[in-house]
Formats: structure tokens, sequence, C-alpha cells
């Protein structure tokens, strides 16, 4: 099981199965927005904040 | 087929992008996922540089762009496109669909039915251009997404402040001051998705808000794709250059179906299961048709 802490509120997260580096993902408790940076060691950062020229 | 290189720039991975990744897998292709964040390239080079991938770029048969970053994915396109390289979509098609007032110009010479828009660059001649449209108005910045900055303008005082507030917060984009007539619509829009020379599928974007993006909370249904809206769709798509793209439409009560933004990074999440269309394996055949149809596998 893939696991590390949230960085905002030091919950145990685990990673899904089919976590991608780059994927942005929910903590299961504060649910923060995380951004998956490494799968091997497990490691995620705040995700950033949306940028103007964001979008579809 | 399995030979083919396919790298796909992201700034992350979206679910769009899991359901992409996941298509091209069943077609026995794992691409490689370049996060746009990691580029260093060389501008005086050429594509015989390694990516960060630390693959040659000019060995991938396709770059597929899909950047959340506007930015970043039009300057990547400018460079690949530039060394030769196959890119989706192509640089001049994004960087249309990127800009509401390009979109708009584009649109007017292929003759495409679209909200009455206008464009000014003083805070007093934009006051006349919403006039111009009659109150309430639709001021929108030229670049972003997702609905963001979008304002309905029903009178001239709530104007005034809009344009104070842009002009002197914003940056020099948001003194471009784009306006379209506003469409009093059924309490729903539509995107439509092409792909190559088809309409996909559509959906009904259902809200309560004048606002319908599902990035905003609309709600997903089907919505058939009439002979009406397919050709109005196609038409539409081949104007901006063609690929793949998210038509939206409004349902003008008079007018009819007008065309009033395109989209070249489509998210469609929420789209697959209402249409049953599995959009992520339309998308994939047909990246891995135009790299076909080129000739050039590497």
């Amino acid at each position: 099981m893939n696991t590390c802490s949230c960085p905002e509120c030091a919950a145990e997260l685990t990673l899904p199965d089919n976590a991608m580096e780059h994927e942005i993902i929910p903590c299961q408790d504060c649910g923060t927005e995380l951004e998956i940076v490494s799968l091997s060691p497990a490691r995620v950062e705040l995700a950033p904040e949306i940028e103007e020229d964001w979008g579809e | 087929m399995s030979d083919m290189r396919v790298a796909v720039l992201i700034t992350h991975v979206r679910p769009e992008e899991k359901l992409l990744f996941a298509a091209f897998a069943a077609r026995g292709i794992t691409p490689d996922v370049i996060a746009d964040g990691d580029l260093n390239i060389d501008l005086t080079a050429g594509p015989e540089q390694l990516a960060p991938s630390r693959i040659p770029w000019q060995a991938y048969d396709l770059i597929f762009e899909r950047s959340v970053s506007t930015s970043r994915g039009l300057y990547a396109l400018a460079i690949f496109e530039s060394w030769g390289l196959n890119v989706i979509n192509r640089y001049v098609t994004a960087a249309v669909c990127a800009d509401k007032l390009q979109t708009t110009l584009a649109l007017t010479r292929a003759g495409v039915p679209q909200p009455t828009a206008r464009v000014a660059f003083d805070t007093d001649r934009a006051l006349d251009a919403l006039a111009d449209l009659s109150y309430p108005a639709v001021l929108k910045p030229v670049t972003g997404s997702w609905g963001r900055l979008l304002a309905r303008v029903d009178n001239r005082t709530a104007a005034e402040a809009i344009l104070e507030h842009r002009q002197t917060l914003g940056n020099y984009t948001h003194h471009v001051y784009y306006a379209q007539a506003f469409v009093d619509k059924p309490g729903r829009d539509i995107r439509a998705f092409v792909v190559g020379e088809r309409t996909i599928c559509a959906i009904y974007r259902h809200s309560q808000h004048w606002i319908t993006n599902t990035a905003r909370g609309g709600q997903a249904t089907n919505c058939p794709v009439t002979p009406e809206l397919d050709a109005l769709c196609r038409t539409a798509a081949n104007a901006v250059g063609g690929g793949i793209l998210a038509i939206d439409v409004l349902e003008h009560p008079e007018h009819g179906l007008l065309v009033n933004e395109i989209n070249h990074t489509m998210e469609f999440r929420n789209s697959s299961v209402p249409t049953g269309v599995d959009i992520a394996a339309e998308v994939v055949d047909y990246t891995l048709r135009t790299v076909e149809s080129s000739g050039v596998v590497a």
C-alpha cells in the first residue's frame, strides 16, 4: 500500500492503485487538493493555485 | 501500431488524461507523460535535443498537447511545430481558440452564427460598446476558461463599476474589453465534441445560473446530435483550424443555434456516461489516424 502524509493536516494518505505523478487528489481527511509529486516513495505537495491562463 | 511513440504534454493529470492514457493502453501504446513545468528547451537548437523523458523530441511520432496552462501549451506547440513534429491540436487552432476575440473573427469569416460581439480598448468606448449591444450584455476576458471572470452586465451603473475594477486591478489583457450580446438561454447550453470531421456527441449543460459550465456546477445530460447541430459544429471547428474540439453552443430563442466558444484542450469527464460515447477512445483513435496519415513514424 502506497502511503504518505498530507502536508496540510498530517493525515496518512493512501494513494489509489492507479495513481500517477502530477495527478491532483483530495486529502481524504481535510479535503485539501494535493499533487502527487512522487510515487516511489509516495510524496504529495499542496496543489498549485489555479492560474489565470488555466482552462480547457 | 504499438511501436508508435507518443508524448502527452500535461500541466497536471486530470481525469481526462487518465481516460486518454487508458485508451492508449488499450491500443498497445504507453505514452510518455511530460509535465510542461519540466520543460527546458534550447530555442536555438532543434528536435534532436532531449525531452525530460531523456528521449530526443524528434523520436516522438506525436506530441499530444493537453496542458491546463494555456500559455505553456501554446508556446510548446509553437516550438514543436517549428521543428516539424506532429502535434495535436495544431498551434493555429490552439491560438485561435485560446483567444475569444480571435475565435469570433474566425467564426465571422466562416459565416458561423454567433452572438454579436464588440471590442473596445478604452473604458468610455467600452460603455459605448455595451450600449450598442444593449443591456444585459456579457463582458468576458479574451483569455481564460471555466467561466472565470465572466460578468453579466445588467445596466450602465454595473458596467461602470466592472470596467473601473478591470482597468484598475487587471493586467493589460483585462483592458481589452470584449463584450457579447447576452443570450437568454433556456436554462441550458450545448457542448458538442468534434473529433476530426465528426461531431461524435453532445451534452446539454443545465444550470439555474446563467453560467452553465460544468466546472461551475452545470449538470450534463445527453443532447442528440441533429444534422443542424452537426453541420454547425463541423463548420465552426473547421473555421478555427480543426482537430479535437469542444464547441459551446447557445440556443437563441429567435436566431436558433449560435456558437459561443471553442475549447482546444477539452474536458469531457462528465460527458461519456450521459452520451454513451467513449470520448477518450474516439480521441485516441483520431490521434493515431492522424499520425498514420502523416506518414511520419519515427
